[in-house]
């Protein structure tokens, strides 16, 4: 087989089906059980650290502040 | 200690650049080495200035680098005034063909002027807009300073030197040849660098985040960093018939050279001009709207959906062309895919605003953004109809397409940049506020208006002119030659000019709006603090 089939069948059987069964696997993902509020802190990013950078050892504060 | 290998290297590029300057084939080669000459010198000059300065560097590592930020807003502002008056003029040129003037052929011609205009406007004040706007966000959601220390200024100043080589070597003739990547390999090379150095700038600043979610912003910015590096090689791919001269040999040839451009030439749309804007607007608007993006879930979805369809679109540009049908139809079948992760970010967009719609009556700034939103709807419901291949038998080659282009262009990707600065410019100076806010709603006025004359425009003479081009008589003869059609389309391109010298005062009222709140609106205390030394 020349390369030219060779990839074109590859890209039309094995290769279309990864691509297509990593999406489908993002949006199950995304609507995992839970995950309405495990994407509540992350849509907040934007209203924290306007003005300047976190302090250097944001975990043990995060740890405390729980 | 670095700095002497700086300085033997900057020393060495302004020589060899001279020699190749003083070798030059063609003018474009001589003045682009001449600027490379001129840069690298300045950028010895600058080097040898801080060399040997005992001067403690204090920790910065507490406060934002936003320096570099500033210079990207005023680029932006500079380069888009450029790019709008290229296009206003050549606009007037089309209209008036005695504006290409006899003293000025083969240097400021339509030929010439055009993707001067078309590369000012998408990678000068785009680009520009992009890289500040990144830098900014990728910061403020990382929690971090940006990564690199002065990485961030070479991404900078390498950029605008890509620009002015591009542009210069327009005005002279290196060409090409391919849409959108009209550069000839001296800049082309010179950009792959520049770019790879803003990749590394924004991998690293995500590395070092403090974070830990990767903000959905961040992920469209990164994208759009990575495809436009992945496209501009392939894109690119020649050589160069002298290492003296300007002029290139693509390696593909035909109707490979045909795909890759195009597979290129439709992914800067989605990735430059989409995917990175919407990382914009994954930040801005809800900035402006003081309220979380309506779905986070959507964005994901969005972003993922966005990415694995419009990689395919490409050949949506080549119906009836040498191109196999079969690859014709996979770019159609994917680009009214499109619709939908299109339709998705949109409603993302606008809904951001739901339990804060009044804003839109008090804040000029909230409706830019909005607007922007809308425009970017619409220009991607058009474009999926456009690419369907009964359509395009009309639409191609018509009018219709630099209609579809500049909604997009100067709808989606311009409202939303001004939005930005808008919002960036008072935090960036330190002001209370904006300057006028009268002047805001001035500068919407007057694009939103210059925008609809301009669309409709092209609208009536695109479709009109496809079917001139069409029609035929009783005996199966062509009834229009193609000068009917230009001659009948000169009332629409007058009216395109106006709405383009709309758009363009609205631009500088925004220059001026901008320069005055820095000049003049009140200042607040400073916020970035330093790390104090322990």
């Amino acid at each position: 087989m020349e390369t030219y089939s060779l990839l074109r069948q590859f890209a039309d059987s094995w290769m279309l089906l990864l691509l297509f069964g990593f999406f489908i696997g993002v949006i199950i993902w995304v609507f995992r059980p839970g995950s309405t509020k495990s994407y509540e802190d992350p849509a907040g990013i934007p209203f924290r650290h306007e003005d300047k950078p976190a302090p250097v050892k944001p975990a043990a504060r995060r740890a405390k502040e729980m | 200690m670095t700095n002497y290998f700086k300085l033997i290297a900057f020393g060495a590029i302004t020589l060899c650049a001279l020699i190749a300057a003083n070798f030059a084939r063609d003018a474009a080669y001589m003045i682009n080495a001449l600027t490379i000459a001129l840069a690298a010198f300045a950028a010895f000059i600058w080097t040898l200035r801080q060399t040997d300065d005992s001067r403690v560097m204090p920790d910065l590592s507490g406060e934002y680098l936003d320096g570099v930020v500033r210079a990207g807003v005023i680029a932006t502002c500079f380069w888009g005034v450029v790019g709008f008056l290229a296009g206003t003029y050549i606009a007037f040129q089309l209209a008036f063909p005695g504006l290409n003037f006899d003293w000025a052929e083969g240097y400021a011609n339509f030929g010439r002027l055009r993707p001067l205009h078309t590369s000012a406007v998408i990678f000068a004040f785009g680009g520009n807009a992009l890289i500040a706007t990144s830098f900014y966000v990728v910061q403020r959601t990382s929690a971090a300073r940006l990564w690199g220390g002065n990485l961030g200024w070479f991404v900078f100043w390498g950029y605008q030197l890509v620009i002015v080589l591009a542009a210069t070597g327009y005005l002279l003739g290196a060409t090409q040849s391919k849409e959108y990547a009209e550069p000839e390999w001296v800049a082309d090379l010179w950009l792959t660098i520049v770019w790879l150095a803003y990749l590394a700038v924004f991998i690293g600043t995500l590395a070092k985040r403090k974070e830990p979610h990767i903000y959905v912003a961040n992920w469209f910015y990164l994208s759009f960093i990575i495809t436009v590096a992945m496209l501009h090689v392939f894109n690119n791919l020649s050589v160069p018939v002298s290492i003296f001269g300007s002029k290139s040999v693509q390696v593909f040839s035909g109707v490979q050279d045909a795909m890759v451009q195009w597979w290129y030439g439709h992914n800067a749309v989605g990735f430059f001009l989409t995917a990175g804007f919407l990382g914009m607007m994954y930040y801005f608007v809800p900035k402006q709207a003081e309220r979380p993006v309506y779905s986070y879930k959507l964005s994901i979805i969005h972003f993922w959906a966005l990415i694995f369809l419009y990689i395919w679109a490409g050949p949506h540009h080549l119906h009836y062309t040498a191109l196999p049908d079969w690859a014709t139809t996979l770019g159609m079948v994917f680009s009214i895919v499109l619709w939908m992760p299109s339709w998705g970010g949109m409603i993302n967009g606008l809904m951001t605003l739901s339990g804060a719609w009044d804003k839109l009556r008090t804040d000029p700034i909230m409706r830019m953004m909005v607007i922007s939103v809308g425009f970017y709807g619409m220009s991607t419901f058009e474009g999926p109809m456009m690419s369907i291949r009964a359509v395009n038998s009309l639409s191609h080659y018509t009018d219709w397409t630099i209609g579809h282009v500049h909604s997009g262009a100067l709808g989606w990707n311009g409202m939303i940049t001004f939005g930005a600065l808008y919002f960036l410019v008072p935090k960036l100076w330190s002001r209370e506020r904006l300057y006028s806010l009268s002047l805001v709603s001035w500068h919407f006025w007057l694009a939103t208006i210059g925008i609809i004359l301009y669309a409709s425009a092209m609208w009536v003479t695109g479709i009109m002119e496809g079917l001139m081009w069409r029609e035929v008589d009783a005996n199966g003869f062509l009834v229009n030659s193609f000068a009917d059609t230009v001659a009948a389309k000169l009332p629409m391109y007058v009216v395109r000019a106006t709405g383009g010298v709309l758009y363009l005062s609205g631009a500088l009222i925004m220059c001026y709006n901008l320069f005055m709140t820095v000049k003049r609106s009140p200042a607040i205390a400073d916020v970035n603090s330093a790390v104090p030394a322990e």
